[in-house]
């Protein structure tokens, strides 16, 4: 029995006469070779929808057949490790090219499983019956899926089963039996439930000075990286993914290059993680829909990743989920929208898209979770603005919704001075909540220390407008100082290599003592210019150099170094004043 | 097989590029027609959109002289493809794959479909192999990787046509093992005499023989315009991913595509989003150029390197944009250079290359090449930094190290960027450490210590 017949195709979309009743968001399978699909309009006895996959050869006549629930991905212990597809299905099994019509199957690796409750337990929907424990991955929970609670009837013993196998039986308190294994099926679409939202409370760590010590993102919060193309978007995104202090990075390409999706593949296994020192690969999960394929995937693959991100953070773990370009998919909003000859709205987009981007990173949050355990899912969203005009509609909207706001800037990209966030244009509003975090880390100092880097960078902006009529030498010293200082922060402390195997990873301690060098450069200095020393004699300090570079040039595991080079500048400048007291005499 | 399969008398409705036809035929969404007029002319077509009644084809080339009653459709019973062989090496195509120059057919040994298939990005292999072109700008600064899809962004009167030529015949590989190389060249509505400038340069210096040429004239249709680089790259895929070779495909100019893209989409009565364009440009164009790559197992590679011009210099159009996001970098041409008569006039501040950090350093190139080049952008642009300053101030209102700075600026343009010659990398990387060489150390931050000590304190050579 066919339950629709196509009588419509165009693009991605099509139309077809339904036999029988189909629901909004259900999926659906086209064709012979069975592509997916998902309805999106329903009209009397017409469905409307949109296929995730290229629809060459696809002709009026051909079958259509419901799946009777709507676009749902597999979740398992299965998926850390591993590439997939905008629908979740894995691409390692692919061949050299990406087929039509395969399907989200993982393979038969089996997984130890261990149960933690027996059998009589009552258990809740979201709770936690078991442990998985892979040889190369940390250990994760078994769920019972967040829409099912009842009596255990049945559990199994301790021992390696697929992620298909029934591992536990549960009656539901109606009597009925429902039989469950490691893994289950959520729709995309439908937020996982949660017990409580909780506030933000630590910060998702970074290991990046300018994010963590400047605009830093709060656990469970949500970031929007705006910037123009070269801007290095991809390359802090790539950074984030690797040295954050998640337990969990999903790091979705979402209509982004192939060669960099390689990159991610190639690099990530050989890197440790900072944390546990196991390789990187092991906590991430990549979702990979490059530019080339099919568009309405595209759409979905921000959902899946979404979802995945959710599952984990429901066992109680820290995700972090990095969207690289949100504006890719707002592009595949538009593109079908288009097709369905929506009204279009601002610059073509159709109107709901700010809803949807509201619902997106209304997803984000730092929660109790329905097995009691606290977790947290962290969005960073990069978006590509046509011509890095920040004005258009997707930076705005995506504006409004996120808490972080870390703007890449053009000219600090051309002069390969990255992360290229400029400062006068960011801003973090969880600052206020994470001076917690840093008088915790032993800097009580940080909120102040804070503003006034970005005093000193405003400052800098306002007199360099001003040198550029007047000349640079015309500046009394103080202003020269004030550009001196702000240089030195923006050079020594901002500017951080992804690249050095020192400096791409700053730990707290680090940036602590990084920040006090400087502060105490800037009180220094400023007392010497009080005195009468010239800027240009402190600019020339031999330590000056050693200020600059320090962040390349002193490894973690050598933070006393700090001290000296902090001897060093007071021993510097005290010369200094003692020459000036001595020419004076 | 439904190849010989005709329908005549069936259309109904012909509008612009678009022909619809009474739907008697069972064909599905994309296949190609052949629709042939009353005088015996055969026409390209694509199955654009199918519904219970009607087809729409796509015509792909001119539809002037076609009529209703008497035009026959064939139905190819599958989606466009062109045949290849090896003896396609040194042939002459138009925009849609018919030879062009005297020879006899290509003798055909697999068909393969003009749109491609997506490679696995599981499958891609990493690009690493450096490619020395020989251009300083490029090489030191921006390096190409094998693989890479790199384009260079131009402006209507720049020599980006010489450049791409010499980046096609001095383009080498170091070290062993280097492999065979092949050349795409895909002329997308270029004037005649430009596209003939190419073919004679090929012929001249013997680089033909081991080149594939697309020719589509600006006199063809736009639909065909749609069509050239995909024919291109299907011999470019075929080259590289069945016979190994390193294939370079050169697109020229991805301008006049993307019109033709306008011009299109307007027939088919689209929503418009920037500037005219489809909304789906970003989409259509990424189904270009992400036919770059190598991939695991297969020893061959294509590298891309699209030739743009953008509209009145302007970077922000839609066509440089959308392009910027999807390709790995880019290169840009700057009329102010070429007026200071600078050859190749690279600008090099907004110049980049993504997979420069893949391809270069330890083990690459030389461990010293990408802090070099860190040590030039980040001192060229204080230097264009201080131009400002000094345009308003005055060279007299500056400190001294900035007049220095300024100095550097001119240097670097006329020593590094400017060249009549080809260099090796190892020549550019001394221009680019003797350059330093004007500068402070104490402003030598992105260097360390013992790059300082070798290379600028001391004279030695890299």
């Amino acid at each position: 029995m066919t339950d629709a017949f196509i009588n419509w195709i165009s693009g991605p979309v099509l139309r077809a006469k339904a036999n029988k009743s189909f629901r909004i968001n259900e999926a659906v399978l086209v064709g012979e070779k069975k592509l997916l699909g998902e309805v999106i309009r329903l009209d009397h006895d017409e469905i409307v929808v949109q296929v995730y996959e290229d629809t060459t050869g696809l002709r009026p006549g051909d079958p259509l057949n419901g799946t009777r629930s709507e676009l749902s991905i597999r979740l398992g212990p299965g998926l850390l490790g591993n590439i997939y597809d905008g629908l979740l299905r894995p691409l390692d099994t692919q061949g050299r090219y990406v087929e039509t019509g395969f399907d989200q199957k993982r393979g038969d690796q089996t997984y130890p499983f261990t149960p933690s409750l027996k059998i009589g337990d009552s258990v809740k929907p979201g709770a936690v019956f078991g442990s998985v424990q892979r040889s190369d991955a940390r250990s994760q929970r078994a769920l019972v899926p967040p829409n099912l609670e009842g009596e255990i009837v049945e559990l199994a013993e301790t021992g390696c089963y697929t992620e298909d196998q029934v591992v536990c039986t549960i009656k539901r308190p109606d009597g009925e039996l429902h039989e469950i294994s490691l893994s289950h099926r959520w729709p995309v679409r439908k937020p996982r439930p949660v017990t409580t939202r909780l506030p933000v409370e630590g910060p998702l760590f970074t290991g990046q000075r300018i994010l963590d010590s400047i605009f830093p993102l709060g656990c469970g919060g949500r970031a929007a990286m705006p910037g123009g193309f070269g801007t290095g978007k991809t390359v802090l995104q790539e950074t984030l993914a690797k040295w954050c202090d998640a337990d969990v990075i999903i790091y979705v390409g979402c209509g982004e290059r192939g060669n960099e999706m390689a990159g991610v593949l190639h690099e990530f296994p050989g890197l440790e993680d900072p944390l546990t020192g196991r390789p990187l690969m092991e906590r991430t999960v990549i979702i990979a829909n490059t530019s080339n394929m099919p568009v309405a995937a595209r759409e979905a693959s921000i959902y899946t990743a979404v979802t995945v991100g959710e599952y984990f953070r429901d066992q109680g773990m820290r995700v972090a989920l990095m969207a690289d370009s949100t504006s890719r998919w707002a592009e595949a909003l538009r593109e079908v929208s288009g097709r369905l000859g929506e009204l279009p709205s601002e610059a073509g987009y159709p109107a709901y898209i700010s809803s949807r981007l509201a619902d997106f990173y209304e997803r984000a949050a730092h929660v109790k979770t329905l097995c009691g355990q606290e977790g947290s899912l962290s969005i960073i969203g990069a978006v590509s603005p046509p011509s890095a005009d920040f004005s258009e509609p997707v930076t705005t909207h995506t504006k409004r919704y996120t808490r972080c706001f870390w703007a890449l800037d053009a000219s600090r990209a051309q002069a390969r001075f990255y992360p290229a966030v400029h400062p006068l244009l960011s801003y973090s509003q969880d600052s206020d909540v994470l001076a917690d975090f840093w008088n915790q880390q032993g800097n009580p100092q940080w909120p102040k220390q804070r503003r006034r880097f970005l005093t000193l960078i405003e400052e800098q902006s306002r007199l360099e407008r001003m040198a550029r009529i007047v000349g640079k030498d015309a500046l009394p010293p103080r202003q020269q100082h004030i550009l001196l200082c702000a240089e030195l922060i923006n050079e020594a402390f901002l500017r951080q290599s992804a690249y050095s195997p020192i400096d791409r990873f700053c730990s707290p301690a680090k940036q602590i003592a990084m920040m006090r060098i400087i502060i105490n450069f800037i009180s220094l200095s400023e007392a010497a210019v009080n005195e009468g020393v010239s800027v240009e004699r402190i600019n020339d300090l031999p330590v000056m150099r050693r200020i600059r570079r320090m962040g390349e040039e002193i490894a973690e595991n050598q933070l006393d170094d700090f001290k000296e080079l902090m001897r060093n500048m007071e021993a510097e400048f005290t010369h200094l004043s003692e020459g000036v007291i001595s020419n004076a005499s | 097989m439904r190849a010989n399969i005709y329908a005549q008398g069936a259309a109904t409705r012909l509008e612009g590029p678009l022909l619809f036809l009474k739907r008697t035929i069972d064909a599905g969404l994309n296949e190609a027609v052949e629709i042939e007029d009353s005088d015996g002319n055969i026409r390209l077509g694509r199955i654009a959109a199918i519904d219970d009644d009607q087809l729409t084809i796509e015509v792909l080339e001119s539809t002037s002289g076609l009529d209703l009653s008497d035009t026959r459709i064939r139905f190819r019973g599958e989606p466009l493809t062109f045949a290849v062989g090896p003896d396609i090496l040194g042939r002459v195509f138009d925009g849609v794959g018919r030879v062009k120059d005297s020879g006899p057919p290509i003798s055909a040994v697999s068909n393969l479909r003009i749109d491609g298939l997506t490679i696995n990005p599981a499958a891609r292999a990493m690009p690493r192999d450096f490619i020395e072109t020989g251009v300083s700008t490029i090489d030191l600064m921006n390096s190409l990787v094998r693989g890479q899809k790199l384009p260079i962004f131009s402006g209507a009167g720049l020599p980006h046509d010489s450049l791409a030529i010499q980046i096609a015949h001095q383009s080498r590989i170091r070290g062993s093992g280097t492999g065979e190389f092949a050349l795409v060249f895909a002329a997308i509505g270029v004037p005649y005499d430009t596209a003939e400038r190419f073919r004679s340069s090929m012929e001249q210096s013997g680089a033909l023989e081991h080149s594939v040429l697309f020719l589509n004239l600006a006199s063809d249709s736009s639909t065909q315009r749609l069509l050239c680089p995909r024919y291109a790259l299907t011999v470019g895929e075929y080259l590289a991913f069945v016979e190994g070779k390193h294939v370079l495909v050169i697109l020229t100019d991805m301008t006049n595509y993307c019109e033709a893209l306008r011009e299109v989409s307007a027939s088919h009565g689209e929503v418009p989003s920037r500037k005219g364009f489809p909304g789906y440009m970003y989409s259509d164009l990424a189904t270009i150029y992400e036919r770059a790559g190598s991939v695991e197992g297969v020893s061959g590679s294509l590298t891309q390197l699209p030739i743009l011009t953008m509209p009145s210099d302007d970077i922000t159009n839609p066509i440089p944009d959308l392009t910027g996001y999807i390709t790995e970098g880019q290169i840009v041409l700057d009329r102010e250079l070429d007026r200071a008569d600078i050859y190749p006039p690279v600008k090099v501040l907004p110049s980049l290359s993504r997979l420069m950090k893949d391809g270069t350093g330890e083990g690459f190139t030389h461990a010293d090449h990408p802090p070099l080049a860190n040590q030039l952008y980040a001192a060229y642009s204080r230097a264009n930094h201080v131009r400002v300053l000094a345009s308003v101030v005055g060279r007299e209102g500056l400190s001294d190290i900035d007049q220095l700075f300024l100095d550097f600026g001119d240097l670097f343009e006329k020593e590094l960027v400017n060249q009549s010659s080809t260099r090796t990398l190892e020549e550019t990387m001394d221009i680019g450490w003797s350059l330093l060489r004007h500068l402070p150390v104490s402003e030598l931050n992105r260097l360390n210590d013992e790059q300082i000590e070798h290379y600028i304190k001391g004279s030695a050579k890299p």
